[in-house]
């Protein structure tokens, strides 16, 4: 596999400008609902605001990669005398936590950055400029990533096993 | 399916633990929309006039908008509605936040209160799983501490919390109940709750709110989300800094007070400090509120930063938004700083920033006055701001003088007698009003002040400036730009008006026109808070994101309910005239349609008379305030009819 050029896009997060208000995931989730905007539901988000307010935490964090395994330690940061767990920063799809996976089914998240959009649309509903967006060219190695349903699939072997997933899918596909 | 609502209330029964989940009628959606209306309309049902406020058969709903939940901007407010212990009419009173949209993604449009606790409880409503849990360990708590161990007990961060703190607790009568940066604070509802024995509700909700035509409602949105900033950027000249751009009072960001400290009197609504903004309170005042204020915050889903983080130094962190800063300041004869820090106390106490502090200033005057004493004040330190402190911890205890300060300015004032009735100059419908005492009846705000069915000017007052511009060229500047009016009479109104001569108070705006002003603006509000819209992106503003004129397509597009101008504008209006029989059926009449009597100086009662003849007339009520049969069957009502005709309301008569 060679070099190749690719656009990197880029969402520059400001913690100072966020004002807790919540719009990215709300409108994150109605863009990602199965049929465009057609609901909303936070849970669903593929960026989550991690706040508390009494001690000036405000953090939006978007999902990345899923994760079969937690990780085995658990570090602290403190930033300006401000408490934060390692898994704030965390993008992953773990199953330490309930977040970025769909409420339903349990399946990982993982921000595309509104593919098609000008702008990820959690950017564009963004008013208070805590969440920018830019893009940049980097050469990089050419690699293929996985597919969606991929993904999902190697979550559901993770959770449940190859076995009882194949049993599964036979069984689905008898009744269908 | 349902569009924008879920379709669903949560009832839960205290006394015995029943909790049922129960389907609502999506034609009582149409009728009413939700939030404020559907609330009325249950209440009517199941709460009729013999009820009182502490009975277990009064109800306490937590309802969120019609919209909440949605993605349209600023719809994130939460109706709570029950009887209130002071006015003894309806209480409603309205909170931002994060409430109204989680508790409509755990799936409830409304969550209905019933019967009484044995114990107190704190509510866990997490999806379809409802639990009563015991909140013994709860008790005397502040109501932000509640709410943070609450998260804590359930391990979930995202966990929404209203809470009592001990003013709820001990029914004290302008007890509030505490959400985040928000707060139901009005006419008691804190004390409701506290009866009822709820210390807290906790929700949280991983469901979808769906939406009739999806593109259309975010087309709307991203309009609006263009309107926002560029309506804050520029300001509407010639009036106040809170009033020239979006929002509910920016208090938290402007540092300019010149107009509340000079305008609003200090003390029981008694002095007016014409000359008190100086260029030292102004640096000082500055200073405080920056080195107090740790950042600006939202409610859900809204780009407006009208609450903040308040850190002072060496007391918990709380968070405020709006007036309270300036409440207890004022009240003390006291600075910023005593302001934001009696506040905070206030604010886990879980009280009224509005009607605490008067009720305090009242109790100093009349110990000033000799008619409360030394024996009723045992152990009050003598300087002027341990005293505000000393008293509010009587109050949210019902201790000693406490317990009769705790029934607000109105009650206390005939339980202490002597006199002290004399002192009670600043309520309207037993219930404390905004610290304003001015010359020149103004008709509008004379009407406004008088049969505002919530009793409190700021869920009124709004879409119409509140005085003319000096020039007649500004005034035509005003209305160039000006679509959020329902019919263009009201530029021509509006460009006619003058600050002197013949176009001015009270004669001018006219009778009628006068009335249509109040309408526009009460309607503009009753929709709000029928659709959960905060009143600072719509009917508090001038030229607000939302009007008359864009709100029927929306709802259209959202809820999927076909709706138009008009049809709105009616709606709105049977919500009113509900709100209004509701109140009937428990007494009130023209005779209670009054300002307190030293608002203005110089009244007009010939004039007076005329103005709530044509506003009952406008709206339908007969000359005593009485809702029509007529108007009624109109809102297709006719069962308020039938119900004043067995209880022997005479609501006949020409509207």
């Amino acid at each position: 596999m060679g070099k190749v050029k690719k656009k990197v896009k880029l969402i520059k997060i400001d913690l100072d400008q966020c004002n807790g208000c919540r719009a990215c995931e709300l409108i994150c989730s109605a863009f990602h609902a199965p049929d465009k905007y057609s609901s909303n539901n936070p849970a669903r988000s593929r960026i989550r605001l991690i706040s508390d307010p009494l001690q000036d935490v405000y953090l939006p964090v978007y999902a990345g990669e899923y994760t079969p395994a937690e990780c085995m330690g658990r570090d602290k940061y403190i930033i300006d005398g401000k408490e934060f767990s390692e898994c704030d920063f965390c993008r992953a799809s773990c199953p330490s936590r309930d977040a970025f996976k769909e409420p339903d089914s349990g399946l990982p998240l993982k921000c595309d950055m509104c593919e098609g959009e000008e702008e990820p649309l959690c950017v564009k509903w963004c008013l208070a400029d805590a969440l920018t967006y830019e893009e940049r060219e980097e050469e990089v190695e050419e690699e293929e990533t996985p597919e969606e349903m991929e993904t999902g699939l190697k979550a559901l072997v993770d959770k449940y096993g190859l076995d009882n997933l194949i049993d599964g899918i036979a069984r689905i596909s008898k009744k269908e | 399916m349902r569009y924008a609502e879920t379709g669903y209330n949560l009832e839960i029964d205290l006394s015995s633990g029943n909790i049922e989940r129960v389907e609502t009628d999506p034609e009582l959606t149409e009728l009413y929309l939700g939030g404020l209306g559907t609330n009325a309309k249950i209440l009517w049902d199941r709460v009729p006039p013999e009820v009182e406020p502490f009975s277990p058969d009064n109800l306490l709903i937590f309802s969120a908008g019609l919209l909440c939940g949605t993605p349209v901007p600023g719809a994130n407010r939460t109706i709570v509605s029950t009887v209130s212990p002071q006015t003894l009419f309806m209480a409603f009173s309205m909170m931002g936040g994060f409430f109204a949209p989680e508790l409509k993604y755990a799936g409830y449009d409304k969550l209905i209160l019933r019967g009484k606790s044995p114990d107190l409880v704190y509510l866990w409503i997490n999806n379809d799983r409802v639990e009563i849990r015991d909140a013994s360990h709860l008790q005397g708590k502040g109501a932000v501490e509640t709410a943070e161990l609450i998260k804590q007990e359930l391990e979930d961060p995202r966990v929404q919390v209203a809470a009592i703190g001990l003013a709820g607790e001990n029914r004290v009568y302008m007890a509030s109940i505490e959400h985040g940066r928000s707060s139901a604070s009005r006419l008691g509802l804190g004390a409701v709750m506290g009866d009822k024995r709820v210390k807290a509700i906790a929700v949280r909700g991983t469901k979808d709110i769906n939406i009739a035509r999806p593109t259309e409602v975010v087309e709307f949105c991203h309009n609006i989300l263009e309107y926002i900033p560029e309506r804050d950027s520029n300001p509407i000249p010639g009036v106040m800094p809170i009033l020239a751009g979006l929002g509910s009072p920016k208090e938290m960001l402007i540092h300019d007070e010149k107009w509340h400290t000079e305008n609003f009197m200090w003390g029981n609504a008694r002095t007016r400090q014409k000359d008190y903004w100086t260029k030292d309170i102004e640096e000082k005042w500055k200073e405080t509120q920056e080195s107090v204020r740790t950042r600006l915050i939202s409610c859900y889903n809204c780009p407006m930063k009208c609450g903040a983080i308040i850190s002072v130094p060496g007391i918990s962190t709380y968070m405020m938004k709006c007036f309270s800063k300036l409440t207890y300041t004022m009240a003390a004869y006291s600075d910023l700083e005593f302001g934001f820090k009696i506040a905070q106390r206030a604010t886990e106490y879980g009280v009224d920033g509005f009607s605490t502090p008067q009720v305090m200033a009242f109790a100093l005057e009349l110990y000033e006055a000799g008619i409360l004493t030394d024996e009723d004040f045992p152990g009050m330190p003598p300087d002027n701001e341990g005293r505000f402190y000393w008293l509010l911890d009587r109050i949210v205890r019902r201790e000693g003088i406490g317990d009769v300060l705790a029934d607000g300015v109105y009650w206390a004032a005939r339980k202490i007698g002597k006199g002290a009735e004399e002192y009670d100059h600043n309520t309207i419908k037993k219930h404390e009003q905004l610290p304003l005492k001015l010359s020149m009846l103004n008709p509008i705000y004379f009407l406004m002040w008088a049969t505002g069915e919530k009793v409190n000017i700021t869920q009124i007052e709004g879409n119409f400036p509140q005085a003319p511009f000096p020039t007649r060229e500004e005034r035509e500047e005003f209305v160039k730009d000006w679509p959020h009016v329902p019919d263009d009479k009201f530029k021509e109104y509006f460009v006619n008006w003058e600050l002197r001569g013949e176009n001015a108070f009270p004669y001018y705006p006219t009778v009628e026109a006068t009335c249509e002003i109040v309408d526009w603006q009460e309607t503009m509000h009753y929709i709000d808070d029928a659709l959960g819209i905060c009143a600072g992106l719509s009917s508090f503003p001038l030229k607000p994101a939302y009007h008359i004129n864009n709100l029927p397509t929306l709802i259209t597009a959202a809820a999927g309910i076909d709706m138009d101008k008009d049809k709105l504008w009616e709606i709105a209006r049977r919500n009113r005239t509900l709100i209004r029989a509701f109140n009937v059926g428990r007494g009130l009449r023209r005779k209670d349609d009054q300002p307190p009597e030293n608002h203005w100086k110089k009244r007009f009662p010939e004039l007076e008379e005329q103005l709530l003849d044509e506003y009952y007339r406008l709206k339908g009520f007969n000359n005593d305030g009485i809702p029509t049969k007529e108007s009624l069957h109109q809102l297709k009502m006719d069962y308020i009819s039938e119900d004043f005709e067995k209880r022997g309301i005479n609501n006949n008569g020409q509207s």
